[in-house]
């Protein structure tokens, strides 16, 4: 301690002398403050850059126009329009026939690249046309292709024309076609009808998040189907009916540490209980709806109970006041008013059961799937596991259609999340 | 109140009918397995390399009909007994259950009278419904505890858990039983430091981003915005926390990663493709919510009070905070810390698309490293051998990990409570 003594006059001074490096110092934390804010808020959008520009064109892909002689003898041998039948008619011949005549390739070896132009999906799309509309048959028409993957990375300038032919995809006779193609306006650059609609395939031209989608939604509604329930029994039971005992208080204690384990960890205890100990099948919506909904549990149970606490006691007592029992003062009164908060726990607790990825890659949700699921029995993917198992492949075309993908899953849980917020801002009374 | 008597007559129908049927489906599988050991051939059961688990899974395959190759006439035979088990106890089971259902259902309509209590009686059974699901986390937690002790006794059982545990060498290859007397004993090495290293590696990056910007971010929030500025950026802040990690993988190891290889090598630096630094980096923004929302809570529980007689004594904001409030508020924000240190030891998919799989015991950021719970995922997704020591291993990993980010969880918790009760 520093025993001199210094009048007044000599400390405010002293104080007056300090106060410039002070207020220095004040807006320097606050500037600190406000950089930490702007760097967060950054990363956000840089993210979002990133994902959004490249995802944009994962929506569209490039299409070519040619025209197709709707042949029935040869598309239809059988004539009924089967499976079986369209199976073994030359649709894809037809295709290549049609192709040729504007590219004349030359050469058995020439023909071989050319026919690699248009996606192997071309029978499929021609099969499915004549189904819809049987009309076709005996016209010419013009139908649209999609390009096979390496050909519309060529044409968005991922594969460059400067590049020595030995180290591109797309041989310069390739190049020379597409040329040709598109001097005669064949080409074009579509909204795809593949992403949205079309399932997990290993061209990247034709693959589409539908079954993925579908497996989510399903994943989902088993999650919602029991962690719901339970999570709001269980809130109850915590909240109004059990006695602040040992017992009540493992409870407690369980729950916030399971809302601590690692979510990779749920995946590992489904693969062990649900798949070896009680036999369900791999890969399949329900066990994944099921390892979610415990991990989304702890989530609906902590926001829940919140809710019922939030019920003032005043309401409870003038129920009970006029002869209700306890079960008609929980389900009457105490249920109605605390489910605005319930429900808001729920959302936020399926959106994140909805961006989960890790527990179900652990349950064999990563199989490579090409049905879309019908039923929670049914063999599936989801969004996250598909755009996981996308950002995996080489093809350059995959990297936008995952972006894309992640386009629709961000989407959904931003639609969700508002959704939770508008709730509870709308219905959420203050007492 | 004449309608809890009706509610009460179908509780008494429907609660031992549905339990019963509960029961039945989970455990036809396990009996069916019992009984199917009688009808597999006694020279396979001789075999040497007889494996029940693997026969089960045999018989299973073929009766949902996914047959690979030709199967065995026995194992043809056995699927087709075992679906007319199938057949046989879904009949048995509609019965036995449709039956319980009307007994318990009369017993329950005859105890109907006009002296009968219903409505007592109703609730006493929602009531235990209710605490019946209560059990639930407990049973989950057991579950866990459970699926995972019993594998990593097994794998400790193949590898003393000081190699385990203090091992520099990470090579885990399938052998299954060959470990012992095939001649290749010693190429598979379970030591998991590298791991632990790798994971502490990118949780250190992970912490050196979002440790100021969430700490600053938080301060800021909390003292000095205005509330139009707090109630716009902090949901903002929690945007982040609510993104997938799989949107943050792919963001990880298609633009992160690329763009550090490339402005390294600007400067000379040869950062591997999927680099410790490209991982941890995004998972720092991940958590930078987990950091900001938690210390915003805990500034803002400290009492008004304590910055009231800072200002009283002449003191800036500035001095207020960093003298007063953060003294008061350290043990919550360490609190905070730590808990995002357990997410980001737990994080999965960042680690798995962007850090790689390869075991280097390095503390250069620029290297690849691999994670306990990458590891974990690469070994148990796909094809598995039963009873392989490679497989055995990823529940051992599971254990650890588990047993660390709980222990980081419960000394948060225990910290935050204890620091609440002091102004309380």
């Amino acid at each position: 301690m520093n025993n001199k003594i210094i009048t007044p006059f000599e400390a405010s001074n002293k104080v007056k002398r300090s106060i410039a490096k002070r207020r220095a110092k004040d807006n320097r934390l606050k500037l600190y403050g406000r950089t930490a804010i702007c760097l967060a808020v950054c990363f956000l959008l840089i993210l979002f850059y990133s994902i959004f520009s490249k995802g944009y064109s994962g929506f569209f892909q490039y299409y070519v126009t040619l025209d197709i002689n709707f042949d029935r003898e040869r598309i239809d041998p059988k004539g009924d329009l089967s499976d079986n039948s369209l199976f073994d008619g030359e649709a894809s011949k037809i295709v290549n026939e049609s192709l040729f005549s504007i590219i004349q390739p030359q050469g058995r070896k020439a023909k071989k690249q050319a026919k690699k132009i248009v996606s192997s999906g071309k029978d499929v799309r021609i099969a499915r046309m004549v189904k819809n509309d049987p009309s076709l048959f005996g016209t010419t028409t013009k139908v649209k292709f999609a390009l096979d993957d390496d050909i519309d990375s060529f044409l968005r300038g991922y594969i460059k024309r400067e590049t020595p032919e030995s180290e591109r995809r797309i041989s310069n006779k390739v190049i020379e076609y597409i040329d040709k193609l598109n001097k005669e306006g064949r080409i074009s650059y579509e909204f795809s009808d593949y992403i949205l609609s079309g399932s997990a395939s290993g061209n990247p031209e034709m693959a589409g998040i539908k079954g993925a989608f579908i497996g989510s939604m399903l994943t989902l509604s088993v999650c919602l189907l029991i962690a719901f329930p339970l999570g709001v029994a269980t809130a109850i039971y915590l909240e109004e009916v059990a006695k602040k005992n040992k017992i009540t208080e493992f409870i407690e204690v369980n729950i916030n540490n399971l809302a601590a384990v690692p979510s990779v960890v749920f995946g590992i205890m489904g693969l062990a209980i649900f798949i070896s100990i009680f036999g369900m099948p791999r890969s399949i919506p329900l066990v994944g709806g099921m390892v979610l909904a415990l991990m989304t549990l702890p989530t609906i149970i902590i926001s829940s109970r919140a809710a019922i606490r939030a019920v003032p006691p005043s309401v409870k007592d003038a129920a009970y006041g006029i002869g209700a029992s306890k079960l008609q003062v929980i389900f009457h009164h105490v249920i109605p008013l605390a489910m605005p908060g319930m429900l808001t726990g729920t959302i936020i607790g399926m959106a994140q059961a909805l961006g989960e990825t890790a527990p179900l890659l652990m349950i064999g949700m990563v199989a490579f799937i090409v049905d879309v699921p019908n039923s929670i029995v049914d063999p599936g993917t989801v969004l996250p596991v598909q755009i996981f198992m996308w950002a995996d492949f080489a093809e350059r075309m995959f990297i936008q259609k995952t972006s894309a993908a992640i386009i629709v899953l961000l989407g959904f849980l931003i639609s969700m999340n508002a959704l939770a917020v508008y709730l509870r801002k709308k219905l959420e009374r203050r007492w | 109140m004449t309608h809890y008597y009706g509610v009460y007559s179908l509780l008494a129908s429907l609660l031992p009918a549905l339990g019963i049927f509960f029961i039945f489906t989970i455990c036809d599988d396990l009996i069916f397995a019992e009984l199917i050991k009688k009808h597999i051939p006694k020279e396979v059961v001789a075999s040497k390399d007889y494996n029940f688990t693997i026969v089960l899974a045999q018989i299973n395959n073929s009766v949902e009909g996914l047959i690979f190759g030709t199967p065995p006439q026995w194992v043809t035979n056995a699927a087709e007994i075992w679906i007319s088990w199938i057949h046989k106890s879904q009949i048995i089971t509609v019965i036995i259950c449709i039956s319980t259902a009307l007994i318990s259902g009369f017993l329950g309509y005859k105890k109907i009278s006009g002296n009968f209590r219903s409505r007592n009686a109703v609730e006493k059974i929602v009531m235990s419904i209710l605490a019946v699901s209560s059990v639930i986390a407990i049973l989950t937690t057991i579950a866990i505890i459970f699926s995972v002790v019993f594998e990593s006794i097994r794998f400790f059982a193949l590898i003393p858990y000081d190699e385990f545990l203090f091992g520099t060498v990470w090579n885990p290859q399938f052998e299954g039983a060959e470990r012992a007397g095939s001649g290749q004993e010693g190429l598979s090495q379970y030591g998991a430091i590298p791991l632990f290293a790798g994971t502490f590696l990118i949780s250190i990056i992970a912490l050196c981003v979002s440790v100021p910007v969430g700490l600053f971010s938080a301060i800021y929030l909390s003292e000095y915005a205005t509330s139009k500025e707090r109630a716009f950026f902090k949901p903002l802040l929690e945007i982040l926390a609510g993104i997938p990690t799989v949107v943050y993988g792919f963001f990880a190891a298609l633009t992160v990663a690329p763009f550090l290889r490339s402005s390294g090598s600007l400067f000379g630096l040869d950062v591997a493709s999927e680099s410790a630094l490209a991982a941890g980096l995004v998972m720092g923004i991940m958590i930078i919510p987990f950091i900001s929302s938690l210390s915003d809570d805990v500034i803002n529980a400290v009492p008004q009070s304590l910055r009231d007689a800072g200002y009283g004594l002449g003191s800036t904001k500035n001095e207020t905070v960093i003298k007063i409030v953060l003294p008061a508020a350290l043990p919550g924000v360490v609190a905070s810390i730590i808990l995002a240190v357990s997410r980001a030891v737990g994080e999965t998919m960042i680690v798995v698309m962007a850090a790689g799989l390869a075991a280097n015991l390095t503390a250069n950021p620029l290297d690849a490293v691999t994670t306990v719970t990458s590891q974990i995922v690469t070994i148990l997704v796909g094809d598995q051998e039963f009873e392989s020591a490679k497989t055995l291993s990823a529940f051992a990993l599971a254990l650890t990990l588990i047993i660390i980010t709980l222990g980081m969880n419960f000394y948060a918790l225990h910290v935050v409570k204890k620091y609440r009760e002091q102004y309380e």
